[in-house]
């Protein structure tokens, strides 16, 4: 019996321990009425190796395209070390620290998170995980709600060139609360938010601006001057950024005269791998005033009755186990592994190798941009200066071409045409770190042919070179 | 403290590029003046620092860990390494379908293998762990009530005994909650139940086995009671293990449930997560379960979205939830199969009530006595309290020197100084002949010497911690010498 370890002598011992005469008795509480069949419909057990044969046509049916896109979930080189420790079972088989006694290993790691994403970020505090970036984003929104004493709205503006799912996710959380997310135009040609257009909300009452750095298009955003105007329009700013890119650009704790006061994202470049969307992590970091407000857990340094160093789970009135109905949030298991790995991740890449990731995707970017904009009727479409995405304009239909693409094994970009059909046949396209020039050729010249192909015989999806 | 190996101009050259690229691109004033204080150490220090941390923590793989509620069951190894497979692992969560099929499969196969032992009509992957489901599975509630124009139910019932996900996660959907009182047997008050429904009520939140590690006996009753009044009944999955392949929520009556991935199908609870929370609904729930979600289509698989499924209660991660955890589960399960999955109800309700016959006849007191216990029990310690002046968490410090998880502490609330045991079925019968002898030996520790177990732990890198101060005196982050 896989996973259970009872002889049969150790089974009729117990029973006789018990006083039942089968194992079934133990269910006698349970309605006769309701006691279900045999599962029919699931099929019978399977040996390891079996599985392992079955698992590995699987892997192999989803092939390991050549990819480009990023829109939210970027290939990074993690380090060897990062998942061989990670994977130890005293990381991967122990739970929430409760006992904090037996779980020093994890709670001094989650520390150390703390410690790194407030350097990262240039904030004061950091909590230590919660699901996602898109619902890390949910919960700044709903801890923007609480902690704005100087508004009483429940509107957020929310500029429309952040992530799109973000949005959606961040209504599906907060609607039921009665928050409304008001969306903010960006400007048609940097990509950026539009200042005249924000204008327009100047000296209303919303509980938050929402900053997105880089933002969905890629672009960057000038974050001083938008924080500086939601400060002086007594907005709290809620800084939604790429870790990595925070390496290199100005940290969301020094924006504008007074810092953001909320920030949060996907922890995913740093260190988990692209694997289907998760888990990854979201990472929710704040100013030392909001501190009570923070979903989540959150660990303290403090000392034992010896008075040495030791950690512990703190602020603990916040949550949901001890405060129920008025918790800060509902979260309980968050994303615990994941930040192990990223804690390990940032420890071995040192804030000089994490800038050299940085840098080289912004220059592997730049240098795809060049490679693909040097083909007839492809262009750039904003002009605002980007971190390591881009949107390019395709001469032919955006989802043929990569239709086409994806045939020959290149993941070409993420097609905008169903979020932004104002963009006309646009792409979002990636290259960190992890793609060669050879790859960036090898795209190029994928597309050519495929633009070709498609301009003498348009309804042709699959060309046979 | 890892920073406390930091050396300026330190580093562990092999993991980076080569040289520092061009960044000219970047205007200067976005750019950052300093670099961010991160650790600055080599490969080795940071490979041992970091397994010299893992080995301060008790684990499955090390320590028997009978914390209640929570599922500590064995982790097998196979889910880790099949769910990262290169094709798995590296796959971008916006690859077309076409890329895609080989995962898609095992997606599509994970919601028929729930539906299955669950009994529900349609099961959802994307919530990212229990209490997310249970956002959803209140959602899903609130979206019913409202299409039906039915908008004036502004009350979630919760039994006083639920986890506190349960009431916080209705609030956060915009409900109020009212507790409903557990009777002295275990079950819920039905009176006080019946008095509770009306046309404010939206429905109930209940787990079966309930958190007082009994199954709630008149669960066809208060399903009909419910529904009668025009509520909905929704189920924690939180203590499914107890009933795999025995009873399944869909045929209690539940319209909605959400299950605990990372505890039922092992997958596992890495120091506090991920976890995976799917939602599974009833056909009148349907249209309403988060996106995006697995179809097969004549032997394709694709996905569905908020196009095909415009009633949905929307998304709630940006991808498709935990997809790692959920590849972990299935393999979990295929290696089950259907008739491992009876045995886990089997067997882990075999070892509790073994475990808890064996410590009754050691002089403990179950909570309730004389009901037979499900995948878990409670002990109560109030008479070793009262005459021993040594309490449940004095008990449990104790039990981390002798080289055991604790189990539960203080949970539920209602059952004063308890413990809550969750053995599970991974556990072979001397380990909990061991648990037995520790219990004993406490307890006699606490007669003789009772100085002993009030100030336990004596083995662990720390003694007990002075949380007051924690919280007192906030340090969140490592300032170094600043």
């Amino acid at each position: 019996m896989p996973f259970i370890p009872h002889t049969e002598e150790d089974i009729q011992a117990m029973l006789a321990t018990i006083g039942v005469e089968h194992i079934d008795a133990l269910f006698d509480e349970i309605p006769k009425e309701l006691r279900c069949g045999e599962l029919n419909t699931i099929p019978p057990g399977m040996s390891e190796m079996e599985l392992s044969r079955l698992m590995q046509a699987r892997a192999r049916a989803d092939g390991q395209p050549l990819c480009f896109i990023g829109a939210g979930a970027y290939d990074h080189h993690i380090p060897a070390a990062v998942w061989e420790l990670t994977t130890r079972g005293e990381f991967y088989t122990a739970y929430t620290p409760y006992q904090a006694e037996a779980s020093q290993g994890t709670l001094q790691l989650l520390y150390e998170y703390q410690s790194i994403m407030t350097a990262l970020t240039g904030m004061d505090v950091s909590n230590a995980s919660l699901y996602d970036g898109a619902s890390a984003l949910a919960e700044a929104v709903l801890m923007a709600v609480r902690a704005n004493r100087k508004s009483k709205s429940k509107r957020i503006l929310v500029p429309r060139n952040l992530h799109p799912v973000y949005r959606k996710v961040t209504r599906t959380i907060v609607h039921n609360q009665q928050i409304e997310l008001v969306e903010v135009a960006y400007n048609s040609e940097s990509g950026e938010i539009d200042k005249q257009e924000l204008q327009r909300y100047s000296g209303e009452d919303y509980a938050a601006l929402i900053i997105p750095q880089p933002n969905f298009f890629g672009v960057l955003e000038a974050a001083d001057e938008l924080t500086d105007w939601a400060h002086a329009n007594g907005m709290l700013a809620i800084a939604v950024v790429n870790p990595l890119a925070m390496t290199v650009l100005k940290p969301a704790g020094e924006w504008g005269e007074q810092g953001a006061d909320i920030c949060c994202g996907e922890g995913q470049p740093l260190g988990a791998p692209l694997a289907s969307g998760g888990p990854y992590f979201g990472f929710l970091c704040c100013t030392q005033k909001l501190v009570r407000q923070m979903p989540g857990r959150i660990i303290g340094r403090t000392v034992d009755m010896d008075g040495k160093p030791g950690y512990a789970l703190t602020l603990q009135a916040r949550e949901q186990h001890i405060r129920r109905s008025k918790a800060t949030s509902n979260i309980c298991t968050n994303q615990g592994l994941m930040v192990t790995a990223a804690t390990i991740h940032m420890t071995l890449m040192g804030s000089e190798g994490m800038q050299r990731v940085a840098a080289a995707s912004h220059a592997n970017t730049g240098k795809l941009t060049q490679a693909l904009t040097s083909l007839h009727g492809v262009e750039s479409v904003f002009d605002g200066p980007v971190f390591h995405e881009r949107v390019l304009r395709l001469p032919i239909a955006a989802n043929k071409a990569l239709r086409a693409l994806a045939a020959h094994n290149v993941l070409g970009g993420f097609d905008l045409s169903d979020d932004y059909p104002e963009l006309g046949d646009a792409i979002l396209v990636c290259a960190t770190e992890i793609i060669s020039d050879s790859d960036i050729e090898n795209y190029r010249g994928k597309l050519e042919r495929v633009i070709a192909s498609q301009v003498e015989t348009p309804c042709q999806l699959k060309p046979d070179w | 403290m890892i920073y406390e190996h930091s050396r300026k101009g330190r580093r562990a050259t092999a993991q980076a590029p080569r040289e520092q690229a061009d960044l000219s691109g970047i205007p200067s004033a976005l750019r950052r003046e300093t670099q961010p204080r991160l650790p600055e150490v080599s490969e080795m220090q940071a490979v041992r620092h970091f397994t010299r941390l893992s080995q301060k923590n008790f684990s499955i793989d090390t320590h028997f860990y009978p914390l209640g509620s929570c599922t500590m069951k064995y982790n097998p190894r196979a889910c880790n390494t099949l769910a990262s497979l290169p094709g798995l692992i590296g796959r971008h969560p916006l690859a077309p379908e076409t890329h895609s099929q080989g995962f898609m499969a095992c997606l599509f196969e994970l919601q028929e293998i729930l539906k299955t032992v669950t009994g529900m009509h349609a099961v959802s992957l994307t919530p990212a762990a229990g209490a997310q489901g249970e956002f959803a599975g209140v959602a899903m509630i609130r979206a019913y009530h409202d299409a039906r124009g039915d908008t004036e139910r502004s009350e979630i019932l919760v039994p006083d005994a639920a986890h506190g996900t349960n009431p916080a996660s209705a609030v956060m959907c915009g409900y109020k909650t009212r507790e409903i009182p557990t009777g002295s047997d275990g079950d819920i008050d039905v009176d006080a139940l019946k008095s509770a429904l009306g046309p404010q009520a939206a429905g109930i939140m209940l787990t079966n086995p309930s958190t007082v590690g009994v199954f709630e006996r008149r669960i066809k009753e208060i399903a009909e009671l419910v529904h009668a009044a025009g509520g909905l009944l929704y189920y924690d999955g939180a203590n499914l293990n107890a009933i795999l392949g025995k009873v399944r929520p869909g045929d209690m009556g539940f319209d909605v449930i959400h299950m605990n991935l990372h505890k039922t199908f092992s997958t596992p609870h890495g120091g506090g997560g991920p976890g995976a929370g799917p939602v599974g609904v009833s056909q009148r729930l349907e249209p309403y379960l988060p996106v995006p979600m697995v179809d097969m289509d004549g032997g394709d698989y694709r996905w569905l979205t908020e196009k095909d499924r415009p009633a949905s209660i929307g998304r709630l991660s940006a991808f498709a939830g935990n997809a790692g955890v959920l590849l972990r589960a299935y393999v979990y399960a295929r290696l089950l199969g259907r008739e491992g999955m009876h045995r886990v109800a089997e067997f882990s309700t075999l070892n509790a009530n073994y475990l808890l016959k064996r410590l009754m006849e050691a002089g403990f007191d179950a909570a309730y006595p004389e009901r037979r216990a499900s995948h878990e029990f409670i002990l109560t310690l109030k008479r070793q309290a009262k005459e021993l002046g040594v309490n449940t968490m004095d008990f449990a410090k104790r039990m981390l020197d002798y080289g055991v998880h604790a189990p539960t502490t203080y949970f539920p609330l209602l059952v004063p100084e308890c413990l809550l045991v969750e053995p599970t079925e991974s556990e072979a019968k001397e380990e909990l002949d061991n648990f037995v002898e520790i219990m004993a030996s406490i307890k006699q520790e606490a007669e003789t010497q009772p100085e002993l177990v009030i100030q336990a732990p004596h083995t662990m890198p720390v003694r007990r911690l002075d949380d007051v101060r924690a919280a007192r005196e906030l340090d969140l982050a490592w300032r170094g010498d600043e």
